[in-house]
């Protein structure tokens, strides 16, 4: 189906229906179509309650945007001998740690921009040389950044080493995922780009780890991304890839589709679980309701950011299974790891609206049912 | 989003279930409004077409443009109580007047058969042409006692439909 194109990012609407898993297995049950039966009659036609009570649910409750909603600690602070303590607390965070942590990272960026501006302009000639100072470098300044919110990580599994044809995957809940892992190994990692001073950031450091940019709104970008993913992917010297399949930012309590561009590469698939502790702060980046700012602010303010990263066993595409299939087994596979909730769910309805392909499965079961019931006697 | 329910007093509570005939109990209501600021994203005091569009799950519904009909520029009272058909408290009556009222589109209380028809259309789309459509509505109209110039009222679904074990019920989450 998508040999042809050499695979996409993004899938486009049409592959997404071929190959997607069958959505009516995820729905409750129960609203799975009715399956009625015998010679059709006029209550049978004018009964739409089946289709409003599903559209009705929607309305209520609906998987898709429980992936996005922002479930902060619960507050503990309610009663008369807490409140001091919770205010002593505040106290603490804001006018003790907060500007000791802020100093901390101003150290960093002044140590790290010190070798590393000295480094790029200087070790021109001597690649080697300067791409192992640089990402050691950038190591650092991940590590300042991670004691910047005082960063508690259990990493579980062995440490991944630096081979070719192996892309790291894992699920997204906020910038600090690459971070986190940016500071136990050097990945190149593929990300939006942003605008603003992350965007600097973005095109001047992490351009020495090998990023690569695309643009959700782009349509032709997608198949330049998937190329120089396929290029990077093959090169012996580069960082080994870290993909965040997802495409987009989840709330931790839930994964949604991976895109299967990472699944096509013909590389081995390492798979890493990030599960955060919610005990202090909710580490979710919603970027519908904060900037990645006033995220960072909230992290540096509050007691400490709790997380367990897993390196997992990697995968291989087997020998009768699709790119899709292959990306849902590895999000099973992480999602059972990190305790996520899978939902059938492209990350990317947070942009632009479901495909027709959808209604119009509805739409066929249901003309199917009736034509057949009016063959009955 | 802070702590929705605070927004909410204890008379507006009341005021909505009032509104409502107690289709939902007090609790429900209060989810109810988390959910509905949930959905009116820009804060305007109603959701728009667009933020119930938003919400996969309802955008892939076959009925989602007649129902935005209904639903679009609702403030919360009127949310609630166009929920209310969907509690389990709601009598077959309410159901079947809900019903109603998703078919007579121009609200003047009389469902034609093009309104039968255009419902049709959404539930089956193109799998259907548009000649075998008429076919199947005039059959089973006429075998019901109507034809095809007949116009429906309220208490024609009501004959209709009251016997057919009408199941139409959402739960509220409560949490």
């Amino acid at each position: 189906m998508s040999s042809g194109k050499g695979g996409e990012l993004i899938p486009s609407s049409s592959e997404l229906d071929l190959d997607r898993p069958n959505i009516e297995d995820y729905l409750p049950s129960g609203s799975s179509i009715h399956k009625p039966v015998g010679k059709l009659r006029l209550c049978n036609l004018l009964d739409i309650s089946p289709t409003l009570t599903e559209a009705a649910g929607a309305i209520v409750d609906d998987s898709f945007t429980r992936c996005f909603k922002s479930n902060p600690p619960e507050p503990w602070n309610w009663n008369v001998y807490l409140f001091p303590l919770w205010w002593c607390g505040v106290v603490i965070r804001y006018l003790i740690l907060f500007p000791v942590r802020v100093i901390v990272l101003t150290v960093g960026w002044i140590i790290f921009l010190s070798c590393f501006i000295p480094v790029h302009l200087l070790l021109k000639g001597h690649d080697k040389l300067q791409k192992n100072m640089e990402r050691a470098l950038v190591e650092l300044i991940c590590s300042f950044f991670v004691a910047s919110w005082t960063g508690v990580i259990n990493y579980h599994g062995p440490r991944p080493s630096m081979r070719p044809k192996q892309v790291f995957v894992a699920n997204h809940t906020s910038m600090i995922d690459f971070i986190i892992l940016e500071q136990m190994s050097s990945f190149a990692v593929i990300m939006q780009k942003h605008p603003g001073w992350v965007g600097l950031l973005q095109s001047t450091i992490l351009e020495s780890v090998g990023c690569i940019w695309f643009n959700r709104s782009e349509a032709k970008d997608r198949e330049t991304v998937t190329k120089k993913l396929r290029e990077h992917s093959q090169g012996v010297d580069n960082n080994p890839l870290l993909i965040f399949p997802e495409g987009t930012c989840v709330n931790n309590q839930y994964s949604v589709m991976f895109k299967k561009g990472a699944f096509e590469l013909g590389c081995t698939i390492c798979p890493i679980a990030i599960k955060y502790n919610k005990i202090f702060v909710d580490a979710f980046w919603n970027s519908r309701k904060q900037s990645f700012t006033m995220h960072l602010l909230q992290l540096m303010t509050s007691w400490a950011v709790v997380c367990d990263v897993w390196y997992l066993e990697p995968q291989n595409l087997r020998p009768d299974e699709t790119p899709i299939e292959f990306a849902e087994r590895v999000r099973d596979i992480i999602s059972v790891r990190a305790g996520l909730k899978k939902v059938p769910w492209d990350g990317y309805l947070k942009y632009s609206r479901p495909s027709p392909k959808h209604r119009e499965r509805k739409q066929q079961s249901f003309a199917e049912s009736v034509l057949r019931r009016l063959e009955e006697k | 989003m802070g702590n929705t329910s605070s927004m909410l007093t204890q008379y507006d509570i009341e005021e909505v279930q009032q509104h409502c005939n107690n289709a939902f109990s007090q609790q429900e209501i209060v989810s109810l409004y988390e959910r509905f600021c949930q959905l009116d994203r820009n804060g305007g005091g109603f959701v728009s077409g667009e933020e119930f569009l938003s919400v996969p799950e309802f955008a892939v519904n076959p009925l989602s443009q007649r129902l935005l009909r209904m639903l679009d520029g609702l403030n919360f009272k009127e949310f609630v109580a166009f929920l209310s058909a969907f509690s389990p408290r709601a009598t077959v009556q309410q159901k079947i007047e809900f019903i109603f009222k998703v078919y007579d589109s121009d609200g003047n209380g009389k469902v034609t058969v093009n309104d039968m028809l255009d419902v049709l259309h959404d539930l089956t789309g193109q799998f259907i042409s548009e000649q075998q459509r008429e076919q199947v509505l005039t059959k089973v109209l006429e075998e019901a006692g109507y034809n095809k110039e007949s116009l429906l009222v309220m208490s024609d679904f009501v004959k209709i439909l009251g016997s057919s074990g009408l199941k139409m019920e959402v739960e509220v989450p409560v949490d």
